[in-house]
């Protein structure tokens, strides 16, 4: 038995006999593709074309559909075409064959792309409008749990909260310590390097102190905490609501904005000011250990320096943005999670979205925040 | 000899043992599929028929035993699965970030090389023969309905051609004039594309209309194996209280 297939062509006249022979199955597909193509103008040419499968071993639906579509193409145009010596263990399968790809759907008419980028614009203005709106309607419901928890305070699921502030508290405080050491150490030496030159490597501390204190330690902190428990909160919630988990929740008559969000966000907030401070004194550290090994400034002096540079003010503008920060990045976490559909790749679009969305936001608050400090002369 | 048990079987199992940790969930359990049958897998909940069909497909490692499938030994090949057995999952399985026809094209792409135009025909066709029509191809998994989703992942399945298919509980989340049809549906397929079909079912009704046999699993052993009539007879207590229960009464009546 042939382990190749073949197509045999004998053209007499106007009609045509077409012999395929061997396994036509989806294993010999290029082969079947090339001889199908091969035969193709003979097929064009004549009136009437005998299709005989007595010679073919094995079939499966792709050999029989490549088959049927030279038939078809054969008996266009008023020609005519048949299939003679077909197996009756293939017969049932040529039958199907051959009710298939008959209502080919209209293809989809190709959009103007300048229209279509228009269109895409129109839909993210729209879309940036439901953000807002989502974002406070978030906040409202918030508010209105915590006003229902201060009335309460029995309701306040405290155990939620605890571990909550452990995950995102507690065990984030290594690698905020760590990065935010390395960011410090990265300034001072920055600083100790190009302030050399006109000798005022004594202001070096000056900005260390200050930008930590006053901007890097919160922002840096708050972009860790954005992309490690943000992105947490949105997948937790998401594929909550994917298994219909929330939907329970809400028919046991309980809010979930008050089970899973409430000790989510409240968690966050608590938790962004004691990392941020965390997060500074580590910056600061890492300042102080370049200063002693890259600046030659003892610890004693780094200090003295460091005392006179910053107040207390310094320390206030920076952990006083904390908690903004927080709950910004906990209103859009949870939302972005409420907002998953069924699917997986839904879920993994929320959370991506629930990053970048509340990273962006944390800086422009930030610089809110600069505006502010600096109106009010602080 | 050799070469009439491979004619015959699809799949011989034999003693095979599996287990996670302390428990074991097949013990020495041993079960020949002969070709172009429909075999049906009953068992309790929990009581390893998944399991079973996962270490066949070798999702699970076996800690004992051999399983041939179409005379050749099972283990540590996964080149050319697709083209041996195709594989319903309860869920379907689809992939949720291709469209329908995207999902079906996707064994054929994996596997074969052909053309763009071939493999969208070969898409619809598998489409239209799973009851599906082509205007459906283009929709993504979150889409589809329970039973259409089914529908597709059994296009899926099929998309090579496979000697073998797997079913895991086919018909469970359907309502049954859905469930019905898949049946038919499973037995139209089956006699035209010559399948041998093995399928986990719960589906006392799927049991009596589409399977050539049914075997019982019980305490990680295959119990009884026959078709659906010698079942209703056999004496094994598990096998008396799966099939007499009064869920199974008025099939019953329906048989005798």
């Amino acid at each position: 038995m042939n382990s190749e297939p073949l197509l045999l062509a004998t053209p007499s006249g106007d009609a045509l006999k077409l012999r395929p022979e061997g396994p036509w199955t989806a294993a010999n597909v290029s082969a079947l593709e090339t001889l199908s193509r091969s035969v193709g103008a003979e097929v064009d040419r004549s009136r009437v074309v005998t299709l005989d499968l007595s010679g073919v071993s094995a079939l499966d639906t792709l050999g029989a559909w490549v088959l049927e579509k030279l038939s078809r193409r054969a008996a266009s145009s008023g020609r005519s075409a048949e299939f003679v010596g077909v197996a009756d263990h293939f017969s049932g399968l040529m039958d199907e064959v051959r009710q298939v790809n008959r209502h080919t759907p209209a293809p989809v008419a190709e959009q103007n792309p300048i229209l279509l980028r228009l269109g895409d614009l129109g839909k993210s203005t729209v879309g940036s409008r439901e953000d807002i709106t989502i974002f406070l309607q978030m906040l409202g419901a918030l508010s209105m749990a915590v006003i229902g928890v201060l009335r309460r305070p029995r309701s306040l699921r405290l155990t939620s909260l605890i571990y909550q502030l452990y995950r995102i508290g507690w065990q984030a405080i290594p690698i905020v310590a760590l990065i935010t050491f390395l960011i410090g150490a990265i300034i001072a030496q920055q600083g100790f390097f190009h302030f050399r030159r006109f000798g005022a490597e004594s202001y070096t501390v000056d900005m260390v102190g200050i930008l930590v204190l006053r901007e890097l330690g919160v922002l840096i902190v708050a972009i860790m905490v954005a992309g490690r428990s943000g992105s947490a909160y949105t997948a937790e919630l998401g594929s909550m609501k994917m298994r219909e988990e929330i939907d329970a929740l809400s028919t046991m008559g309980l809010d979930p904005v008050d089970v899973l969000i409430l000790p989510r966000v409240a968690a966050l907030v608590i938790a962004l000011p004691i990392l941020a401070f965390i997060g500074s004194i580590a910056a600061l550290y890492g300042g102080g250990l370049v200063a002693q090994f890259y600046g030659d400034m003892g610890p004693a002096i780094y200090i003295a320096r460091l005392h006179e540079a910053i107040s207390v003010t310094h320390f206030e503008v920076g952990i006083l943005k904390a908690p903004f920060m927080a709950l910004v990045i906990g209103i859009v976490a949870c939302s972005e999670g409420l907002r998953v559909k069924g699917s997986a790749e839904s879920l993994g679009r929320q959370t991506t979205t629930s990053v970048v969305k509340s990273i962006f936001l944390v800086i422009v608050l930030d610089g809110l925040f600069a505006i502010f400090f600096a109106s009010i002369g602080m | 000899m050799m070469d009439q048990s491979q004619d015959e079987f699809a799949i011989r199992v034999r003693d095979l043992v599996v287990g996670f940790g302390r428990q074991t969930v097949l013990d020495h359990l041993s079960l020949d599929v002969r070709r172009g049958e429909i075999l049906g897998l009953v068992g309790a909940s929990g009581g390893g028929k998944s399991v079973l069909m996962r270490t066949i497909i070798g999702l699970i490692p076996r800690q004992g035993g051999t399983i041939e499938v179409m005379g050749q030994p099972v283990g540590g090949r996964k080149e050319g699965a697709a083209t041996t057995w195709g594989i319903l999952f309860q869920q379907g399985a689809l992939f949720s970030s291709l469209t329908v026809r995207q999902n079906v094209q996707f064994p054929l792409r994996e596997n074969l090389e052909l053309s763009q135009e071939l493999m969208d025909e070969i898409a619809i066709a598998k489409l239209e023969m799973v009851g599906l029509r082509a205007q459906d191809a283009d929709k993504y998994p979150a889409e589809l309905s329970g039973g259409m989703t089914k529908r597709v992942a059994l296009a899926r399945a099929l998309a090579l051609d496979p000697p073998i298919l797997f079913l895991d509980e086919p018909t469970s989340g359907l309502d049954p004039i859905a469930a019905g049809d898949f049946d038919a549906l499973i037995k139209t397929l089956q006699k035209t594309l010559g399948l041998t079909v093995f399928m986990v079912t719960h589906d006392l009704a799927s049991l009596t209309t589409v399977c050539d046999r049914v075997a019982a699993l019980a305490d990680g052993k295959i119990v009884a194996i026959g078709p659906m009539r010698e079942l209703l007879q056999s004496e094994h207590p598990w096998v008396r209280a799966y099939f007499h229960g009064k869920r199974s009464q008025m099939l019953q009546h329906e048989m005798r």
